[in-house]
């Protein structure tokens, strides 16, 4: 049944540790100099903000992390972030030619944190804000989108005020990534030298229609980058009952408590098997469920989480059910204690597939804890309340809308990608502003 | 029918002195007592230089060793301000005449250096070889410490006193003379020729090369520091070799020369050692390896040796002794009617670019670039392919293309640089083509011009 985590402290602070413990100088040494130094580097035509992957990796070869971590932080301010969850096997490791050449990409992620953590560690400072244009910009949402923006604003010497709903900046960052990838703490940390920028940040602040309103009469331009919101509803019956929860709220829990306070099932069932389905399904092993399966309509070929996270989720002794659907959660005693799957037939290839249902398949699957990650919807009623369309919002790709001074970034412009994909939307974002507000956009 | 082929000989006679295998260990810390030679024996060393004796022992600095690490590999150079033996001379001769009764078969030669009168020199050459050692060494090469004092490297830096030395020596010694020359000169033919005229049986080369080996960036101080200050040190290490191959061939390549070599420098790997060998070398010394190994590496010196000798069909070293010291000749006896170009396999490119960018902004702007689809993508193995999340990803390619690389061959000059930069093993390979240009050497050439039979030769198309 549902109850407080039954592991020990220490048991958690272990299950909890870092997914890729942080290089020495002697790991850092060893495999940048695997790096060949590629000319129009793969890697870094592969990073989403364009990262100098092989001069940062120069750089470390050569003994200096400091400047190691100006490269990576002038491209990616949360390059801290980035390097613990980027999906790099993907990105720039995807694109390795050690791949080719030794079977194994150098290992970019970890390198990447070996500089970044120096340059905390050593709480150095690479960036000065710009000297002051007297223009001024409001940023809705301070996750990854927002803070891009924010940073690359102050940079340009615009002033920046920002507001967060929530009690805690960061956004996803900083709540909603496996605290085995991005712990709070160290989330938090990596924003105190963006909001050193000169960022008046509002915290506890919901911007709704009306202000949005009263914002874009008040400042010169507005971003709004508040990011996904709910996960989508599957409309069958049950669906609200005691012991069915959303995958974003499970994550939150290991960043809003000690993880001794953390709920989990003793049976966990994940419905979905894209990326968060796998964070949610590792993490309720790693909380102490005695099982955890997960429950796709597909197949492992059209899942959309990475091949290395449906490994670790192999690792972590999670079972899987393919071509199966959710059609009711199954209460007994008022509580949760299972969920009627529905088996299907995909006609066709692919993703594109279609689904059949199998009449006379049913079968209930036995939980007390269903979490549902199946993606989440974009934050747009904030848009919605004030007549505007969301589809048709986004402009070109530095954030522009048919608003004039109104801007747009980060998840809320789509289902949700990665920290470096936000980031990379809130560098966009600033550069379209700052033409906006020297008027040559 | 099996592959097992007879093991080639390899025991080597340098001046007389015989020895089981070509490699010794040169005069060093590894030679410093009858212990590490002991050891070095059992390990399979053919012979050893023992550490230079001198008549009284001397005093040594702390620190005294330094290192040139490159991009993560260590100790490419290494240098010390470290001196001859800081032991007594009797308790050598002891432990001499100890290894020799122990190892009668491997080549025991002791290196020496004292004041530089004839008295002296008849001295320790006397008591050393009372221990019935195999040779001796002159050392006339350390070039730090004791060539202060007029010893080392400043009797072998002026061939008149290399001479008269080598010849005092020869006026007492029984066994084989060789002299260690020092790099730190001009033109080595010139000590060579006068050891050899002061009567010596043969020379062993290089020594270390005069050096500082880096300075530390936190305390501003020399490397190796000794409170605070450092001094020029020897210089060795596999950086060295080419210098030291280059020595060897002159030397062995000189008319006027003629007596046998033993080759030191930067021998770290069976394939040196056979390069020292091929450039005129009769044997090879090692010190750094071992120093950063220890003895263990004259297993896989032996085997290599002994493989390639057999892969070529050599029964015996002296099969393949100086056999590349003819093909080294002055620049101007090169054939200017020789071409090669660069050949790129597809088939095994990684998309790196480093040649691309080596020839564009260091050499000749001859490498295409183009973009390649993903049918022409070769068929690496399967990690070069990665399929996640139902999507393919290829090792090489980013923000949607992958970059083919072309060798301009019509401008290529041929020069090597991106086969040497290439990473892949046998993806760039330089090809034989068809010159333009008729077979003749650049005095050809002057000739030719200046006779009016033929033309300038065109300069090469560049961009």
């Amino acid at each position: 049944m549902i109850g407080k985590t039954r592991l020990s402290e220490e048991q958690l602070s272990e299950n909890f540790a870092d997914l890729h413990p942080a290089f020495s100088r002697d790991e850092a040494v060893s495999d940048a100099s695997k790096c060949l130094f590629c000319f129009d580097a793969p890697c870094m035509r592969a990073c989403p903000t364009g990262i100098d992957v092989p001069k940062f990796i120069r750089q470390i070869l050569h003994d200096d992390p400091a400047s190691a971590a100006e490269t990576i932080l002038d491209e990616n301010i949360l390059g801290g972030s980035c390097a613990r969850a980027c999906p790099t096997e993907v990105l720039c490791e995807g694109a390795c030619v050690d791949r080719t050449l030794l079977n194994a990409p150098v290992q970019i992620g970890r390198l990447q944190r070996y500089a970044t953590d120096y340059a905390a560690l050593n709480n150095l400072r690479f960036f000065a804000p710009g000297s002051a244009t007297g223009k001024s910009v409001a940023i809705i949402g301070s996750g990854p989108a927002g803070l891009a923006c924010g940073f690359a604003l102050r940079r340009s010497g615009h002033a920046v005020t920002m507001f967060e709903a929530r009690d805690i900046p960061g956004g996803l960052n900083t709540h909603g990534i496996s605290a085995y990838k991005i712990s709070t703490e160290f989330s938090l940390s990596e924003i105190e030298p963006i909001l050193e920028m000169g960022i008046d940040l509002h915290l506890d602040h919901y911007v709704d229609a009306n202000e949005l309103a009263r914002l874009r009469q008040e400042y010169d331009a507005v971003l709004v980058a508040v990011g996904l919101g709910s996960t989508s509803r599957l409309n069958i019956p049950g669906e609200d009952m005691e012991g069915v929860v959303e995958s974003l709220d499970f994550i939150f829990q290991t960043h809003t408590g000690p993880l001794v306070n953390c709920e989990v099932g003793d049976q966990v069932l994940v419905l979905g098997a894209g990326n968060t389905a796998a964070d949610v399904a590792t993490q309720a092993v790693r909380l102490g469920a005695s099982s955890v399966t997960m429950a796709y309509r597909r197949t492992d070929r059209e899942m959309s989480a990475f091949a290395y996270e449906y490994e670790l989720c192999k690792a972590d002794g999670i079972e899987f059910r393919w071509r199966v659907q959710p059609i009711e959660f199954v209460e007994t005693n008022g509580k949760l204690s299972g969920v009627r799957m529905q088996r299907v037939e995909l006609v066709g290839e692919g993703r594109e597939a279609h689904l059949e249902p199998v009449t006379g398949s049913e079968f209930v699957l036995p939980c007390d804890m269903a979490i549902k990650a199946l993606g989440q919807i974009p934050v747009l009623e904030l848009i919605g309340e004030t007549g505007l369309d969301p589809g048709a919002l986004k402009l070109d790709d530095r954030g522009t809308t048919s608003v004039d001074g109104l801007f747009i970034g980060g998840d809320c412009t789509h289902t949700g990608a990665e920290i470096v994909d936000a980031v990379q939307d809130g560098k966009m974002a600033a550069a379209g502003i700052d033409a906006y507000l020297r008027g040559n956009s | 029918m099996s592959n097992l082929r007879s093991k080639p000989d390899i025991s080597a006679n340098l001046a007389g002195i015989k020895s089981p295998n070509p490699f010794w260990l040169a005069s060093a810390p590894p030679t410093n007592s009858g212990y590490q030679i002991s050891r070095a024996f059992e390990a399979g060393w053919g012979g050893a230089v023992w550490k230079t004796l001198g008549h009284e022992p001397i005093v040594n600095v702390s620190s005294r060793y330094g290192a040139l690490d490159y991009d993560g590999r260590k100790m490419v150079g290494f240098n010390n301000i470290e001196l001859i033996t800081d032991r007594t001379l009797e308790t050598n001769l002891k432990e001499v005449r100890q290894v020799k009764r122990d190892f009668p078969n491997h080549a025991v030669v002791v290196s020496l250096m004292v004041e530089s009168t004839r008295e002296a020199w008849h001295d320790i050459v006397k008591r050393t070889e009372d221990t019935g050692c195999d040779g001796l060494e002159l050392n006339f090469g350390c070039p730090h410490g004791m060539s202060e004092r007029g010893m080392g490297s400043a009797v072998g830096q002026v061939p008149e006193y290399t001479k008269m030395v080598t010849e005092w020596v020869k006026e007492v010694a029984q066994t084989p003379v060789l002299v260690k020359l020092t790099p730190n000169v001009t033109d080595i033919t010139q000590p060579g020729r006068a050891a050899r005229e002061g009567g010596a049986d043969g020379v062993s080369l290089i020594n270390t090369i005069n050096s500082i080996i880096g300075v530390d960036l936190d305390t501003l101080a020399p490397i190796p520091q000794v409170d605070g200050k450092g001094s020029h040190g020897g210089y060795c290490g596999p950086a060295v070799k080419p210098i030291a191959l280059n020595m060897v061939q002159k030397l062995a390549s000189d008319s006027s020369f003629g007596i046998p070599i033993s080759g030191i420098g930067g021998v770290q790997a069976w394939q040196d050692a056979i390069e020292f060998m091929l450039l005129g070398a009769t044997n090879v010394q090692v010190c750094t390896a071992v120093m950063h190994y220890g003895f263990r590496i004259v297993e896989h010196l032996t085997s290599g040796l002994e493989n390639w000798m057999r892969d070529k069909g050599f029964q015996t070293l002296d099969d393949f002794v100086g056999k590349t010291v003819a093909s080294v000749g002055n620049w101007n006896t090169l054939n200017l009617g020789y071409k090669v170009v660069a050949e790129i396999d597809q088939s095994k490119c990684i998309h790196c670019g480093l040649c691309y960018i080596a020839c564009e902004d260091g050499a000749h702007q001859s490498i295409a670039k183009s973009l390649m689809s993903e049918e022409d993508y070769p068929s690496h193995g399967s990690a070069a392919r990665l399929t996640s999340a139902g999507r393919e990803y290829l090792a090489g390619a980013g923000d949607g293309y992958v970059n083919r690389y072309e060798i301009k061959q019509e401008t290529c000059v041929g020069c090597n640089l991106c086969s040497i930069v290439c990473p892949a093993d046998g993806c760039i390979t330089m090809i034989e083509k068809e010159s333009t240009i008729p077979r003749m050497t650049w005095t050809e050439y002057q000739e030719g011009m200046a006779s009016g039979t033929m033309d300038p030769i065109p300069p090469p198309d560049h961009v």
